[in-house]
Formats: C-alpha cells, structure tokens, sequence
C-alpha cells in the first residue's frame, strides 16, 4: 500500500505539468484568499470619512473584491509555478549533485588566503585608495580582527558569548587609562591591554562557565552591560559618559607622526625625508590592524591543531563525553573564553589608539550583537567566512551609507537572506585537523 | 573462556555497599561486588534495576550516597567515590561508553581518537606553549598518539573511514568507534554501557571478539551492562544481577542462569507466567542467542 502511494506521488511529481494536483492548489489558493479578506475588510473595506457630526465609515467592497481575487489568482499562478519549477529542479539535481558552496571554496582556502593577504597589503599602495578607502579596510579589518577573536570562544568552543564587546571595551579604557596616566608607548600597553581582558574573561568565565546555552548567553549579555555601566558610572576612573579623549597617537617606534612635533624628537616624515602627509598616519594604523588581525588568524589556526583546540571543539559537540575522557571542561572552556577575551581586549586598544577618544558609547549591545553576526554569517569557526561576512556587513554597510536610514533595513535584510540561502553560515566547512591520509589504506578500496 | 582468565585474578574494583538516593528514591541499595582485573564482568538485570546508575557511580557523573569504590590498579589504589567527575578517567584511567552513543559527530573518526588522548598530549604540548612553537617534544607525542588511534582503528576495522565524520558512520561502527575512543585512554578498566544494543547478530558476535581480545590481549578489566544473553553468557567470567536496585545474583554463567532468584527476577512470579517464552529461552540456552530478538532496549 505505502509502497504504491509513494509511486503515485513520485509520477505526479515528475509529470508535474501535466498531473497538478489541482484540487491542492486551488484550496491553497482559497486559503490565501480567505487570508486577504480577513485583512481587506478592516483596512481596504472601512474607510473614515469626514461628516459634519464627525467621522463616518464608508464601506469600499469592490476594493475588497479586486484584492481578494488578486490574491486567489496570483496564489494559484505562483503554486503553479512552484510546481513546475520544482519538476524542473528535480531533474537538475538528477543530473547534477549539489554544489557545497563551504568545500569548494575551501578546496581554493590555499590561494584565497594568500590572495586576499596580498590584496589587503596592496591597498594603500592602489590607485584608489583614499583617506575614506583606507578608513573602511580599518574598520573592516578591525571587525575581522574581532570576529576572529569570538570565532574562538563561539565557532571552536561552541559557547554563546552576547557580551564579547565588554572584552573590547576593558582593552579600549585598559589601554587609554594606562596610556594616560603612566604614559607608556602603545607596544607596552598592547599586551597589557590584552592581559587586562583575558584577565576579565577568566574573571567572568569562573562563576558562569557551568551554564550551558542560553544561560550562558544571558549571562554573558548581562556581563556586557555591566561593564557598560561601570565605565558610564565610575566618573573618576573612567570620566564618566564624556568619555577618555586625548589617548596618546601610536608613533612609528618612537617616531610621531605629527607635522611638527614639540620637543626635540624627530618626527616620522622628517627622519624618512618625505613630504609630510595626513595619510602616513592612517597607512600605519591600517598595517597595525592588519598585523594584529594575521596574528589573530594565524594564533587561531595553529592553536586548533593542538590538544586545547581539538578539546574546545569535542566540548562543543559533547561535553559530557568529554568528562568521560578525563578532560576538564571548566579549565579548556576558561582557556576559550580569556583567548578570545584577550584578542578583544588587542582590538580595542587599537581601536582606543585609532579614535583618539573613547566613550561607552562605543561598547553597546549592539556592537556584541554584529560581531556574533558576522561569526555566524560567516559560519561558525570558518576563518575565511568571517572575512567575507565582515566584508559584506561592514564593507556593504559603508556602500549603502546613501541609503541613510533603510541601511540598517539593508543590514537586517541581507542577514536574512543569508539565514535562507546557507542556515549554517556562508562558507561552513570544517576541514578535520589531522588526516591519516594516503599513508593510511587507499581509501578507493571502499 | 573462565579458565584461560583462571591464572592470575586479581580484584581490580571492589564495590562495598554501593547506595544512591535521589530524593526518597533509592536507585541502588547496597551493592557490593568485585570485578578481577583481565576479565569480563557483566552486570544484568531488567530496566530500570540501577545498571546505569552504578556506572554514572563510578565514572564521577554521580557522587555515591553510600559507599566504597576501591580500584586497586596494583601500583596504586584509587578511592573513586572521593575522586570527581574528569578526575576519575584522568587519573585512575576508568574510561566508558554509553548507552546513548555520544561520539563528537563532526569531527573525524581520527581526531575523535586522539581527543581521547588528550591528557597526555596535553602535557606534551608543555599546555600549549610547546605546541604553539611547534617544539619536537609535541610532534613526537602527535605522531605517537596518531599511532595507537591507527592501531585501535584497525582493532575495530574502521582504519578506511579515519578521515571521515564521526557522525556519518553507520550505527555499529559507531559503537566500535566508542569502544576504540575509550581504549585510547589507556584504562585499567573500561565500563561499557550496553554495547551490543542495536546491533545485528553478526555484529554482536564481532563485539565478542573484540571485548575477548581487549580483554586477554590488554589485560584490563571489563565492566559491561548488556541485555543481549548471547553477548552476556558467552563472554562473562562473572556476572552480576541487579534488581530494583538490589543485588540478586552474582556468580558465574552457569550459577547466575540456574539461579531462582534470576529466573523470578526475569520471569516474574509464579501468578504471572505467560511472559516472552524467548527470554527464557535465552537464558536457559546462550548459544541459540543467534537468531533475531529484542535488541536489548525494550526487555
């Protein structure tokens, strides 16, 4: 009986044109149409007229028709449409299997990097690169850097972080505080800035690491927040909501790149002998970001081919069969989270350098919330994805900037359509970390 | 097979009146048993008798109420119901399977092996920072535990889907893929919880084979739970029973399955006799347990 059932529909299916099922279609089609009328007669049907004793209803039935047949007809064309494209896509996948997008760009991963390597050096030196050229690759580069960082805690250790820009934040104050009042160089404030956010990502990591899920990402969310207010509030060390400003500018080892600097140190385009130029300023910070980010990456793809990597993706895919083999979840899962902590708290003491003037402002949700977007984009733990999402987040935000206020629109409704289009993210591919390979047995045999 | 193992038994895990309460209830009551080192010790009994629990007692996933849990691994004595969690298959090396499969799916059949071997490289990798410099010390701790994953691969005859998903492997080369991840911990002793479930009888005869050899050639101790008699009674040098969380029976084969007790417990009391004929069958006569039946979940 099933067995006859299923042929029946499979021929249905395959002489779609011919055997629509029509009575499907066109009761689709009336539920569609009883939709559209549910909504027709308040909003299209009633209209409010002025009259003398106020407003009068006027009813606009032949407007309620139009619409509810509009729908039936254009439901019943596109179901039709819907058949035959299927029929048709039936046969394409007969004849060809489907393309995974993640491993054929992977199979490319050894010249894409490269490639991309090379076209982020160039940059500067291309024709079009200008002042607002050279501002978006840092600002991209800067979320890249970022997205690599909660890569870590997120795509290899599978913990829901909603509060990553807290980690940004105490290496942005980290670094301007430190920077101000001790007035040390950026190169001694860097790893102290990162120290201070993994410091921070241990300290919150100790109490909330035994939640999973979403207990974790509440958690994590709150912790974002906190820190926010903490900075808002903390007038004396943080100066409040007016922020840290007059964070010292990050000199080329010890050469400024002022146009005439005060004391008797040299500046950078006098000790090189160049024109002075407001751009040497912003190509060194964009090789500083693009140094920092390749140090992410590279840190973060050797260090998944170690024991901590393999075990932060096994407490991904199965904590407790992790306890059964003797690893500790709560010291791998801490390792994750003051890692990934620690390459926020480097992003944001560059960023803090960039600005010049840092506010909590800067450390909303909203910033957690887009760089979790581009690590899922991007698919989670896919180095290469991240990229391309921060690209196309980023980047796409800055070209629609003529959009003015439908940008965001865009933002939400490119996300979207990225969710429909690849639910795992845009280049999910996961490549195993050793492979017994060819020196193993000839895997032909099988 | 009891007398190959006859040589030298020595108790490897003593249990002295085991007891876990949740609440009122109480999930085991007083079990004590004694499982030898080199030899398969089988626990029984209908669901719901406390097998599961006894092996969440002993791998740290629960903390006894009641009771001592004495591994005695000859160099060094363990006492595992002070040891938590982790600690128990860090430092004593008791490693397990489960009832449920929990492999890591989407990482490949060799990283789920030398995942298991994670202590111990871990260590090698001086916690990251040899490897990080990618010191000699480490790729030579990486190549060795690829080596013994190699060797377990082609103990479980998975050695040709090495670089595939965990996950895309089928049911029983999943169960051997778990058995393979718990021997890479190098255990004394190794809890398998239910291994021949779901599995065909070609397969379970395979499973004998393999717990035989791990068994004779590794020289560790084995703890099974297992609802299929074939596997039971044709491999078991002891077996314990367990009833509503008590200890019915415990003895070898031939005792357990002439024990009144067992046959009640199984059988049910004398008002009820009309139950599955095959069980009984399969408790009187092991080596017909060839044929198709209850693959153990629903007994």
């Amino acid at each position: 009986m099933a067995t006859e059932n299923r042929t029946t529909q499979q021929g249905v299916g395959q002489t779609a044109l011919e055997g629509l099922d029509l009575p499907a279609i066109a009761k689709d089609s009336f539920m569609a149409a009883v939709l559209v009328l549910a909504l027709a007669v308040p909003i299209i049907g009633l209209r409010t007229v002025p009259a003398p004793q106020g407003l009068d209803i006027e009813g606009r039935w032949t407007g309620v028709a139009i619409a509810v047949a509009a729908a039936f007809a254009g439901r019943f064309l596109l179901n039709i449409w819907w058949a035959q494209r299927r029929s048709r896509q039936r046969a394409a996948q007969l004849a060809a299997p489907a393309l995974d997008i993640g491993a054929y760009v992977q199979t490319f991963a050894k010249y894409i990097g490269p490639v991309l390597i090379v076209v982020a050096v160039a940059l500067p030196w291309t024709p079009f690169a200008s002042r607002y050229v050279l501002d978006v690759g840092i600002l991209v580069l800067t979320y890249i850097m970022l997205g690599w960082g909660l890569n870590i805690v997120v795509g290899l250790a599978g913990l829901l972080d909603l509060g990553y820009v807290a980690f940004y934040a105490v290496g942005a104050y980290s670094y301007a505080l430190i920077a101000q009042y001790f007035d040390w160089s950026f190169w001694v404030c860097l790893p102290l800035a990162g120290g201070f956010a993994a410091f921070f990502g241990i300290l919150l990591g100790f109490p909330v690491l035994r939640l999973r899920g979403d207990y974790l990402a509440i958690v994590t969310l709150g912790f974002g927040e906190i820190v926010r207010v903490i900075l808002l509030n903390w007038y004396d060390l943080t100066n409040g909501p007016d922020g840290v400003s007059k964070i010292p500018r990050p000199s080329f080892f010890g050469l400024p790149f002022d146009r005439s600097p005060d004391q008797a140190s040299e500046s950078f385009h006098g000790f090189f002998g160049l024109e002075y130029s407001s751009l040497h300023r912003i190509i060194f910070l964009y090789y500083l970001i693009l140094v920092l980010a390749m140090v992410t990456n590279l840190f973060t793809l050797r260090i998944r081919k170690l024991p901590v990597g393999r075990a932060w993706e096994a407490l991904r895919e199965d904590e407790i069969a992790c306890r059964s083999l003797g690893i500790n979840p709560t010291n791998t899962k801490l390792t994750a989270f003051a890692i990934g902590a620690m390459f926020g708290g480097f992003a944001g003491s560059f960023f803090a350098t960039r600005q010049g003037f840092i506010s909590p402002e800067s450390f909303t949700f909203v910033e957690s919330a887009v760089i979790l977007a581009i690590v899922v984009l991007g698919g989670m733990g896919s180095q290469i994805g991240v990229v391309v999402a921060s690209v196309l987040l980023i980047g796409g935000t800055e070209l629609f900037r003529e959009l003015e206020e439908f940008r965001m629109l865009a933002f939400g409704a490119a996300m979207v359509l990225i969710m429909i289009w690849k639910p795992r993210g845009l280049l999910a591919h996961r490549d195993p970390t050793l492979r017994l390979g060819s020196a193993g047995v000839g895997k032909e045999a099988t | 097979m009891t007398a190959e193992a006859s040589a030298a038994t020595r108790p490897l895990l003593t249990v002295e009146h085991l007891t876990m309460r949740f609440g009122g209830l109480v999930a085991i009551d007083d079990v004590s048993f004694v499982a030898n080192d080199a030899q398969i010790t089988a626990i029984i009994g209908p669901n719901g008798a406390g097998k599961t629990t006894v092996f969440n007692c002993l791998t740290g996933f629960y903390k006894p109420t009641v009771g001592r849990l004495l591994l005695d691994r000859g160099d060094r004595k363990f006492l595992l119901e002070r040891i938590d969690d982790f600690r128990i298959a860090q430092r004593a090396h008791v490693a397990r399977t489960f009832q449920n499969i929990r492999l890591f799916p989407a990482m490949s059949v060799l990283e789920n092996l030398v995942v298991a071997q994670h202590n111990r490289l871990m260590r090698a990798s001086g916690f990251t920072v040899a490897g990080l410099l990618g010191l000699a010390v480490y790729r030579h701790a990486e190549q060795k535990a690829v080596e013994l994953a190699r060797y377990w691969l082609d103990q479980v005859g998975l050695i040709e889907r090495a670089d595939d998903n965990a996950g895309e492997l089928p049911y029983g080369a999943q169960r051997r893929l778990e058995i393979a991840r718990a021997m890479c911990t190098e255990p004394v002793l190794l809890c398998l919880d239910e291994p021949a479930a779901g599995l065909n009888p070609r397969e379970s005869a395979a499973l004998n084979e393999l717990l035989l050899f791990i068994c004779d050639e590794h020289k560790i101790g084995v703890l099974l739970i297992e609802h299929d008699m074939s596997v039971v009674m044709g491999i078991s040098d002891h077996i314990v029973v367990l009833d509503y969380g008590r200890k019915i029976s415990d003895g070898s084969p031939e005792q357990v399955r002439n024990d009144p007790a067992v046959i009640r417990a199984y059988l049910g009391e004398e008002e009820d006799k009309e139950l599955p004929p095959e069980i009984a069958a399969d408790l009187s006569n092991p080596q017909d347990g060839q044929d198709p039946k209850d693959p153990g979940g629903t007994a």
